[in-house]
């Protein structure tokens, strides 16, 4: 039986008037500008263009405004607004080593060629909420020192030389794209990293934790981790060149991993590789664990069962949107489909009671039982 | 790509200075253009979205990191020649602005563009750049190793 539902438009159009009027909050404490949020929730910006797909501060930042807050329902308007634009093309890929590094550190190597730069890092801080920023937001003079201009090798480069590392086998195919063709597995290697970098930062997070903890455990060293500008080139048919049509901030990270060799290759070391939007570092360490744990048959490793070694798993279920939209539909109304499960479970009841009161005289279905019919009733 | 050999280097430094410009900041030395010639849209400005693209471990096989939204705009000045923009973000005027700055790079007024848009664009870039990288720099780590005990 279908039961057409109307009727809410009314609750529903207030309800959204007094959203808008809870996200102002109070009219005498200062509107929030999306400049504001842009400039100073800037990490929150950068997750929402990450995990949105789409580099635009500004839109990201208006976003946040419009969700209250809410990053994954901020992903979801950007995840919108996306689908609207027209594909002028795919770019070069980027050139990380010609990055300008605001921050670029090795857990491997202490004397890195080029040496190690934190940036404006939360690393080091004690953790202490700071009262000062309550009161006003004054900031200090920042401490500049000599540069030298030019691009940061990549410290993966060092080993790769010695043949001590698994090589990267180029390619300059055009690859796979999720958003234009359904993801279907198995999956390469590049549509893999598509779907990482677009993933959800706590799943990421969850699923690289468990390697750590020993669920396909990958031993993952951070070769290299840095942060800066890298400007990307597109080729323009109407010139027959390619241009440079902007700068991004990206996030990559680089793991060099324990291997003890296979029927197929010598020992050596493995990689890792995590590249985010934005100053994402979380993201991007999580996301080089992960890619590492997946590359299990490639590489001839067992797989042991683990999640994080699960494509399927991993790559169906890091979609924040997906999963959202899944998971948030089931308190829409499914009064039809709750209706025919009432209709099943009364007819079970019924066939139970039958059957009982064959062999039982006199027994009951209680008094939920008689409601339920009362109900129907009507 | 070497820069000596490419006949076409110009052409791209500028329209990558114009793709990469601070919109407002262009926006305030068009103002102060006086030879603003007229022009008529072979496109006008329209945003779009280019699909950024990475390398697997930084040097291997490329993969899809995430769109960025472009604005392309394409005009004709008077005298026929063709200007072409492909900049950041979503402003129109903009777009608009670079088009017609890139046909004018193409003619004899070049030189004040130059001059009085392209030199100031640059030497900002260069300047905020700069001030980026000396507060990197002052967050270098200068290791030392601690002299470990007898045992």
């Amino acid at each position: 039986m279908y039961v057409a539902v109307k009727g809410g438009e009314r609750a529903i159009d207030n309800a959204h008037a007094w959203l808008a009027e809870e996200r102002r909050g109070d009219p005498s404490v200062a509107e929030l500008s999306v400049a504001q949020i842009r400039e100073q929730l800037t990490l929150a910006v950068n997750r929402v263009m990450a995990e949105g797909s789409l580099y635009d501060a500004d839109l990201a930042a208006l976003a946040i405004k419009q969700s209250r807050g809410d990053l994954i329902e901020a992903i979801f308007l950007i995840r919108a607004y996306r689908t609207t634009l027209p594909r002028f093309g795919g770019s070069e890929p980027i050139d990380t080593e010609g990055m300008t590094c605001d921050r670029r550190v090795s857990a491997t190597f202490k004397d890195a060629p080029g040496g190690q730069v934190l940036g404006p890092t939360f690393d080091y801080t004690h953790r202490l909420l700071d009262f000062k920023l309550a009161a006003d937001g004054e900031v200090g003079e920042v401490p500049t020192a000599e540069h030298a201009d030019g691009s940061t090798p990549h410290i993966m480069s060092f080993l790769d030389r010695e043949d001590l590392l698994q090589s990267e086998p180029a390619g300059d195919e055009t690859p796979p794209d999720l958003t234009r063709t359904p993801l279907e597995l198995p999956a390469d290697r590049a549509l893999r990293l598509q779907a990482l970098t677009r993933g959800d930062e706590g799943f990421l997070l969850g699923m690289a934790y468990s390697t750590q903890r020993g669920y396909a455990r990958n031993h993952a060293f951070v070769a290299e981790l840095r942060i800066g500008a890298v400007a990307v080139e597109l080729d323009i048919p109407e010139l027959g060149f390619a241009v440079e049509i902007g700068e991004i901030t990206v996030t990559e990270c680089e793991t060099v991993n324990q291997f003890q060799g296979s029927k197929t290759e010598p020992p050596q070391f493995t990689r890792g590789y995590g590249l985010v939007f934005g100053m994402s570092e979380r993201k991007a360490i999580s996301m080089a664990l992960v890619d590492r744990a997946l590359r299990w048959e490639e590489l001839g490793e067992d797989n042991v069962g683990a999640p994080a070694q699960n494509e399927e798993f991993v790559l169906y279920h890091s979609d924040n949107i997906k999963a959202t939209g899944f998971l948030e539909h089931i308190k829409l109304p499914h009064y039809v489909d709750f209706q025919s499960e009432l209709e099943l479970i009364r007819k079970l009841r019924r066939e139970a009671q039958a059957s009982s009161c064959d062999t039982t005289a006199g027994a009951s279905g209680g008094s939920l039982s008689a409601k339920m019919k009362t109900e129907a009733a009507e | 790509m070497n820069m000596m050999n490419d006949p076409n280097a110009a052409h791209k430094e500028w329209m990558g200075l114009l793709a990469k410009a601070p919109a407002d900041m262009l926006d305030r030395l068009w103002a102060n253009f006086a030879a603003k010639p007229g022009h008529d849209y072979l496109r006008a400005p329209e945003i779009g979205g280019v699909m950024v693209r990475g390398r697997a471990g930084a040097v291997g096989a490329a993969f899809n990191l995430g769109e960025m939204t472009v604005t392309r705009c394409s005009i004709k000045l008077a005298g026929g020649t063709v200007g072409h923009a492909y900049v950041q973000g979503r402003s129109k005027e903009k777009a608009t602005q670079a088009a017609i700055i890139d046909a004018l790079m193409q003619t004899d007024m070049a030189a004040e563009v130059e001059a009085q848009l392209l030199t100031p664009l640059r030497e900002a870039v260069a300047a905020k750049k700069s001030t980026r990288a000396a507060k990197t720099a002052a967050t270098k780590v200068d290791f030392f190793t601690m002299v470990r005990g007898e045992d």
